[in-house]
């Protein structure tokens, strides 16, 4: 399993080609786990010709297919967008191609990110590398699987409530939900924008450092980036010994025993290096759910209003205006992205906003000011990345109260717009879990060089060198 | 029917005079082909992000400080959620809480007009429709403008007319707006209510789609009426979004508050909280013009007639030119003299202060004649060239040396044998006869007071 750095030093010795490498990802697309929408292998060979000397060059790149690569179609894994070719890139692709990186598809997500699964999908679920009778989590499920199988070094995805962090879990790999802010999110299709960061899924921290490198820092077209001058994400060799780590005790209830083992192994491992752990609480944890639902919920329904089948996307006529605008929404959105629609409507609307939306923005506050809180004791904290591994397909579906569980170790993050990663902590069975550091607000450095250290001092490429060598 | 009273509050929408769309780096121009002026964030296209034009923000300010209002350090943008073919993104980015401004006032023939709140928000799309199919064209989504809202203070259609005048008036002159109706650029959507109690409102309804100030005067008029008809046939008046035919002149409910939508409003995510700070608000502040009424009454305590201060306190390239040449030359009456009539004249051209008042010295200082004058302002008009060279160009320097000009005199008695000896005889009134030749032998660039000084003096010798 080799780095970023690593393949580009084998590319200054002639030992492999950037087309090699390529043809090699290309090999190995699974069609069985149905990780892509499209697979851009002509635009793919077109990034090779330039002559870059880039961070990124010649690493093939999969994206998340709700980030926009011109000419290229976004689907979003939604009907509503049949034929949409965005005629302009996010601004993380054009950085990413300034760098020498080449895009080799667009992967498969929830529809518009909603979901922790990967299986609702218009275009059908993505299966877990490691078994494929689970979900490779979600929503950029199809990122995880892709850089999992070897098909792409490293990927982005979006990350809402944990979308990144748990398909990385479920896929015994390294995912990054940087700060709100630090990466831009201009070209990235809307679901909860005041949560929505770009992410990034790779095999190791260094690869998801250079790629945080890459694509962070402000862009005057997203008013929500972040003026902050950003760090050396790709020298993730310091960790202080005087930092102090807290573990959050409500992140470790209700989680499966082999969860709770792993990371604890965690712990005793980072404890060996000197560092010391403090016993935290953060008692708002149980709110993070709801909260996280009524806010990504209520965007949701106004972010998606545009799919109205006026301009582009799927239309179907009807007897007027309005009538056309319900036809083609109806026809173009699967059934848990309308339950969220007209439950995000619900909550704005004048006869439940201060019940709901209001009440939730309430508890967001109170959420994040326990975090800055707590950030006052300790300098990260430590937590389970899911409360169980990988589910079996088709198990929650029906049921999304069950199917949001995975978001409660996730979400707060987002609601209090924290950088968080996840990285694997072991195996349960044949399937990976992982761990989930959370840092003040822009210390990615931090983070990532904890995952770092945690690296250096146990390679887990022992269980998964099957799935993942080249 | 007298003893019913109308309550009217005016919701003005006005497009604000920037070179862009509010969030994006479209052209804001009228009369475009078609979504020529168009790209992937004023569409809404997936995944586009509003940036804010800062033009926007400081016009809408200088809106807010124009009306007195009180500007807000912060303000915040959100979302206005409905469906409509022209709203491309299904919402529209206004600001709902937490405008930018409040509580200004203005005066109104001598009345103040309460400003409840001024905000910003952008323009939709506009809707073609035709028999078989609608159209749209997406150049007006996204242009930014500015809602003015009044507290319901005016008790009169024509009071509400006067008001509107008025703020167009200032929008005009402080280069907030063009405002012009006919484009669409000045908006009026009066609300209305009538009653017999003192301090009771009735039931209003708003008044939409009107395009001139004849129709807001015919409409509230109107309106009054169907509202009184009501009342007195013992009914209520229901809320309600009222529709004017300029051509029956009637008012007719278009749509009852009970269908009306829920917006849904919620803070803009996309966009953080707009902070202005003081001393931005201050600059702006010092940009603010002085308004018409103001200015007119300064012009006549510098000696000008109150016709001729009202002329040119009324156009603000005349008052702004005006001011300047003064600053030059100081004298009030002459310089007003040349605006009102030379340059008013030449269509107010587009002219330098500095020029303008050169020219004005070299008549005053009689290197020049009257006539000469206005030739060269014409001239500078045409070519920008500078004063002095004009002068130089055409010949118009002024004869005022008395010799030459006494050998010219000479010549022209000799010329007219006849009238020289009646002048001769005394008969004055031929002095304005022979000056008059002089000028013409001159090409008008003899000063005339001196040629009528050595012709006086040639009747007095004989
Ligand atoms: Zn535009």
């Amino acid at each position: 399993m080799k780095t970023i750095p690593e393949y580009q030093e084998l590319f200054k010795k002639g030992e492999i080609t950037p087309t090699g490498l390529l043809t090699n990802c290309l090999k190995k697309i699974n069609p069985s786990l149905n990780a892509y929408i499209t697979v851009t292998e002509e635009l793919a060979r077109k990034g090779l010709k330039k002559d870059s000397k880039g961070k990124l060059r010649g690493i093939p790149i999969a994206v998340k297919d709700n980030i926009n690569i011109k000419g290229v179609p976004t689907t979003c894994a939604s009907n509503v967008l049949k034929g949409f070719i965005p005629p302009f890139s996010a601004t993380v692709i054009e950085r990413i191609e300034k760098n020498g990186g080449i895009f080799i598809g667009k992967t498969n997500l929830d529809e518009f990110g909603m979901g922790s699964s990967t299986e609702r999908s218009y275009y059908g679920p993505t299966k877990n590398p490691f078994d494929e009778t689970k979900v490779p989590g979600g929503s950029s499920g199809g990122s995880a699987a892709a850089v999992s199988s070897g098909s792409a070094v490293i990927s982005l995805g979006s990350d809402t409530g944990g979308s990144v962090r748990q398909p990385a879990s479920y896929c015994g790999l390294v995912g990054l939900k940087p700060t709100y802010g630090r990466v831009s999110r201009y070209g990235l299709v809307a679901f909860g924008s005041s949560l929505d960061q770009i992410g990034i899924i790779g095999r190791n921290s260094v690869d998801v450092g250079i790629m945080l490198e890459v694509i962070a820092g402000y862009d005057p077209k997203d008013s929500t980036s972040s003026k902050k001058e950003i760090d050396d994400y790709s020298d993730l060799n310091e960790v202080s010994k005087n930092i102090k780590i807290g573990i959050p005790e409500e992140y470790f209830k209700h989680i499966d025993p082999g969860v709770h083992s792993s990371v604890m192994e965690i712990k005793r491992r980072i404890e060996k290096e000197g560092i010391s752990f403090k016993s935290v609480s953060l008692p708002t944890t149980g709110y993070i759910i709801p909260t996280y639902q009524v806010i990504s919920y209520a965007e949701a329904s106004s972010n998606l209003a545009r799919y109205d089948g006026v301009r582009y996307g799927l239309r179907k006529n009807g007897e007027s205006f309005h009538d056309t605008i319900r036809k083609s929404r109806d026809a173009g959105f699967l059934p848990e992205v309308k339950r969220r629609i007209l439950v995000g409507t619900f909550v704005l609307s004048s006869e439940a906003i201060a019940e709901y939306y209001e009440r939730a923005d309430l508890i967001r506050r109170l959420i994040t000011q326990e975090f800055n809180e707590v950030f006052r004791e300790v300098d990260y904290l430590l937590t389970p990345a899911t409360p169980t591994p990988a589910f079996p397909i088709g198990e929650r579906t029906d049921d999304p109260i069950r199917m949001h569980v995975p978001d409660r170790m996730t979400a707060g993050a987002n609601l209090a717009g924290l950088p968080a990663v996840v990285a694997p902590a072991g195996m349960i069975g044949n399937l990976p879990i992982g761990y989930q550091i959370i840092g003040k607000p822009f210390d990615e450095k931090g983070i990532l060089s904890i995952v770092r250290l945690v690296e250096k001092m146990a390679p887990f490429e022992g269980f998964l060198k099957e799935v993942r060598d080249e | 029917m007298s003893e019913y009273r109308p309550t009217i509050g005016v919701e003005v929408h006005a497009q604000l005079k920037t070179e862009t769309k509010l969030f994006c780096g479209c052209p804001v121009a009228f009369g475009e082909e078609a979504n020529t002026n168009v790209c992937a964030i004023c569409l809404g296209l997936p995944g586009v992000l509003p940036s804010l034009n800062k033009k926007a923000v400081e016009l809408a300010i200088k809106a807010g400080l124009a009306l007195n209002c009180e500007i807000h350090t912060k303000s915040i943008f959100a979302r206005k959620n409905y469906f409509y073919p022209d709203l491309p993104k299904g919402y529209q980015i206004t600001q709902y809480r937490f405008p930018i401004a409040t509580d200004g006032k203005i005066l109104v023939e001598g009345k103040e007009i309460r400003i409840k709140r001024v905000h910003l928000e952008e323009e939709s799309a506009k809707s073609i429709h035709e028999t078989d199919k609608s159209l749209i064209d997406y150049n007006r989504s996204g242009v930014p403008l500015i809602e003015i809202v009044t507290e319901p203070d005016i008790d009169s259609p024509d009071m509400a007319v006067a008001y509107l005048k008025t703020l167009q008036k200032i929008l005009q002159f402080e280069s907030i707006s063009d405002a012009v109706m006919a484009r669409a650029e000045f908006r009026c959507e009066p609300n209305i209510s009538v009653s017999k109690e003192e301090g009771k409102l009735g039931t209003r309804t708003e008044v939409k789609n009107l395009n001139s100030f004849k129709a807001v005067k015919n409409s509230l008029s109107s309106e009054i009426k169907r509202q009184i008809g009501i009342l007195e046939a013992g009914e209520v008046v229901e809320q309600a979004t009222i529709h004017y035919s300029e051509e029956t002149g009637k008012t007719w409910v278009a749509r009852s508050k009970e269908k009306s939508s829920d917006y849904r409003y919620f803070p803009e995510p996309d966009l953080p909280p707009l902070n202005v700070d003081k001393k931005w608000i201050e600059e702006i502040k010092a940009t603010l013009g002085e308004l018409p009424g103001r200015k007119k009454e300064k012009y006549i305590s510098l000696g000008l007639s109150k016709e001729d201060a009202k002329i040119i306190s009324s156009s603000s390239a005349a008052s702004s030119l005006f001011e300047e040449i003064l600053k030059l030359v100081n004298e009030p009456l002459e310089v007003s003299k040349w605006i009102l009539r030379d340059y008013r004249s030449l269509g107010g051209p587009d002219i330098s202060a500095a020029s303008f008042a050169e020219m004005i010295e070299m008549v005053l200082s009689g290197e020049i004649s009257r006539n000469a004058g206005a030739e060269v302002l014409a001239e500078m008009t045409r070519t920008k060239k500078a004063p002095k060279q004009i002068v130089k160009e055409k010949n118009l320097a002024q004869i005022s040396d008395s010799n030459a000009l006494e050998k010219i005199v000479r010549e022209v008695l000799d010329e007219n044998p006849d009238e020289s000896t009646r002048l001769k005889k005394g008969e004055k009134k031929l002095i304005g006869f022979f000056v008059g030749q002089v000028m013409k032998k001159t090409k008008g660039k003899a000063d005339p007071k001196e040629v009528s000084r050595i012709i006086s003096e040639y009747e007095k010798k004989y």
